[in-house]
């Protein structure tokens, strides 16, 4: 039976059903309905929900239960996720499979608590120090905030990496029905090299620190292989209307919503519009968009923020054709209607070179 | 068919929960449906409104931004968001607290939510009276769907569900009886 649910809450009962049964974090606005949702849920799961002392004490709970072999989790919005960066590059470093969501806010700095797409660079560019990746999802609506979460464990738990989940203030905030009778409970899978106790098996190390050189750079290389086996693996995105489209757009999270009322409106004038969501952040769908470019003349990124993805689409494009941006940052929103009329002057030819175009409409809003 | 509402007014009203009964009666019905606050250091008197889209198809953006139809609770709420309303569109407003503006492209609806629900006995009720006159006048919802999802949305407040169902069956009727479907 279907039932109206908030999208921080959806991640909460995502976790739960995908296994997870530990959860440590620090409240902050807008997502602090999933560890309210997790306080009351998890310990009825049998599971542990601990609101830490701070963002820094929360990552490294993390890291000692993902050690212990848990299915473990924590969430927080930006500022609470710069703080647990150093955790995460450790969780990196010592392969321990958890989930952080971030549901994102306005910044930098403390900013504001309205939705942004501002921590893109921070979340596919590492964030932390060292040499390594994260899996990033971006959900787009309830539905598939559930789906993903359960994506989320099994990948962390597969390579042994923790994965991020990356939503905004929207998602957290919004209600849209799911069917939570058509998921179903996961279990983790078995951990032999979690420290469970030394009992009659040779002794398991968790550890981050390899001080001779080439020792570390065979570890790196190890993550290397890992991180290629992953993009070939777990490239996700959805295609649009992109079958005959000479414009693309790019986006994700509630810009690719926003975008897709656009593309529809588009293509009732009698443009040929698509979009290109992707799901996958990192590992980024680079060769969706480069089969885009067989038929498109040109792409418009649309994100809330100043331009961070659209540096992955001119990269996955090299040049071959032009790439636009139109974006609204600090806990704007971008309008449909603004993306439409970008995409009417780019069919009319109007802006013919790559660059910006910026919403005439807001610097008086 | 797609319908986009905006409902607005002050933290209090019941703006949120109203905007969940609409979302909950349509869910009841089958069709897409999202709800969307908007969210601030808000309290008590404060702003508060949420958007609802209710679809057959697949909805694009749960963002509302030029509602189809707009409940506006009070004054702040009819200057900020009346304007918005596209062209066609309906705006029901609460006349006990703000003059209707004259209709400009848009149908306008004027009810007095908060006289009206003092007199059934809880002013508290308004936003109800507000949700049943835009069912009335439009139909996109069944009034038994909206009967169902109070007992859903309300669970907590047993004892209130009658007093609701009067005011949302009052504003029914005063939404037929504005569209001339009575």
């Amino acid at each position: 039976m279907k039932q109206l649910m908030k999208g921080n809450e959806a991640i909460g009962e995502g976790a739960v059903r995908a296994g997870c049964r530990c959860f440590f974090g620090y409240p902050i606005t807008p997502q602090s309905e999933l560890p309210h949702y997790l306080a009351r849920r998890l310990p009825e799961a049998g599971g542990v929900f601990l609101q830490a002392e701070s963002e820094l004490a929360a990552i490294n709970m993390v890291y000692g239960a993902a050690a212990a072999g848990g299915r473990v989790m924590t969430s927080s919005s930006g500022p609470g996720i710069s703080l647990m960066q150093e955790g995460i590059s450790y969780l990196a470093g010592a392969e321990l499979p958890a989930v952080i969501v971030n549901v994102g806010r306005g910044g930098p700095g403390l900013g504001n608590i309205a939705p942004a797409q501002s921590d893109y660079f921070q979340a596919v560019r590492g964030g932390g120090h060292g040499d390594y990746h994260v899996p990033v999802l971006a959900p787009a609506s309830v539905p598939e905030i559930i789906t993903l979460m359960q994506d989320a464990f099994d990948l962390a738990d597969q390579y042994r990496n923790p994965v991020m989940v990356l939503a905004d203030g929207v998602l957290g905030q919004i209600m849209e029905p799911v069917d939570l009778g058509e998921c179903t409970f996961a279990e983790a899978p078995p951990k032999p090299w979690a420290t469970t106790g030394n009992e009659g098996r040779s002794r398991n190390i968790v550890n981050s620190l390899y001080i001779v050189p080439q020792e570390l750079e065979t570890h790196c290389l190890k993550l290397s292989a890992k991180y290629e086996s992953i993009a070939e693996d777990h490239t996700r995105w959805e295609s649009y209307e992109t079958r005959d489209a000479d414009l693309v757009v790019v986006a994700y999270g509630t810009s690719a919503r926003i975008a897709k009322a656009a593309v529809n409106a588009a293509r009732r004038r009698g443009i040929r519009a698509g979009l290109i969501r992707p799901v996958s952040l990192w590992p980024f769908p680079a060769g969706a968009l480069q089969g885009a470019a067989r038929h498109a003349s040109a792409f418009l990124v649309v994100e809330m923020s100043l331009g961070q993805m659209v540096e992955d689409v001119r990269m996955a494009l090299s040049g071959v054709r032009p790439v636009h941006f139109y974006g609204r940052t600090g806990g704007m929103l971008p309008e449909a209607g603004e993306i439409l009329r970008h995409l009417t002057l780019l069919h009319e030819g109007v802006v013919s070179h790559a660059g910006k175009l910026w919403p005439a409409a807001s610097a008086d809003q | 068919m797609e319908y986009r509402v905006l409902i607005a007014g002050f933290g209090g009203q019941g703006v949120l929960s109203t905007g969940e009964l609409l979302a909950v009666a349509a869910m009841m019905e089958d069709k897409h449906v999202s709800w969307m606050p908007a969210y601030g250091p808000e309290m008590r008197g404060g702003a508060a409104n949420c958007g609802v889209v209710i679809a057959d198809t697949e909805i694009a953006s749960p963002v509302v931004s030029e509602p189809g139809a707009l409940l506006a609770m009070n004054g702040p709420s009819l200057d900020r968001f009346g304007p918005l309303v596209e062209t066609g569109g309906l705006l029901i407003v609460n006349s006990s607290l703000t003059d209707p503006p004259p209709p400009n492209g848009v149908t306008v609806v004027g009810v007095p939510a908060q006289s009206l629900a003092l007199e059934l006995g809880k002013v508290q009720v308004a936003a109800n009276i507000m949700l049943g006159v835009l069912v009335g006048y439009t139909g996109m919802v069944d009034l038994e769907a909206v009967e169902a999802a109070l007992e859903k949305v309300f669970y907590k407040q047993k004892k209130l569900l009658p007093l609701n169902q009067s005011a949302l069956r009052l504003g029914f009727e005063t939404g037929l009886r504005e569209a001339g479907r009575e």
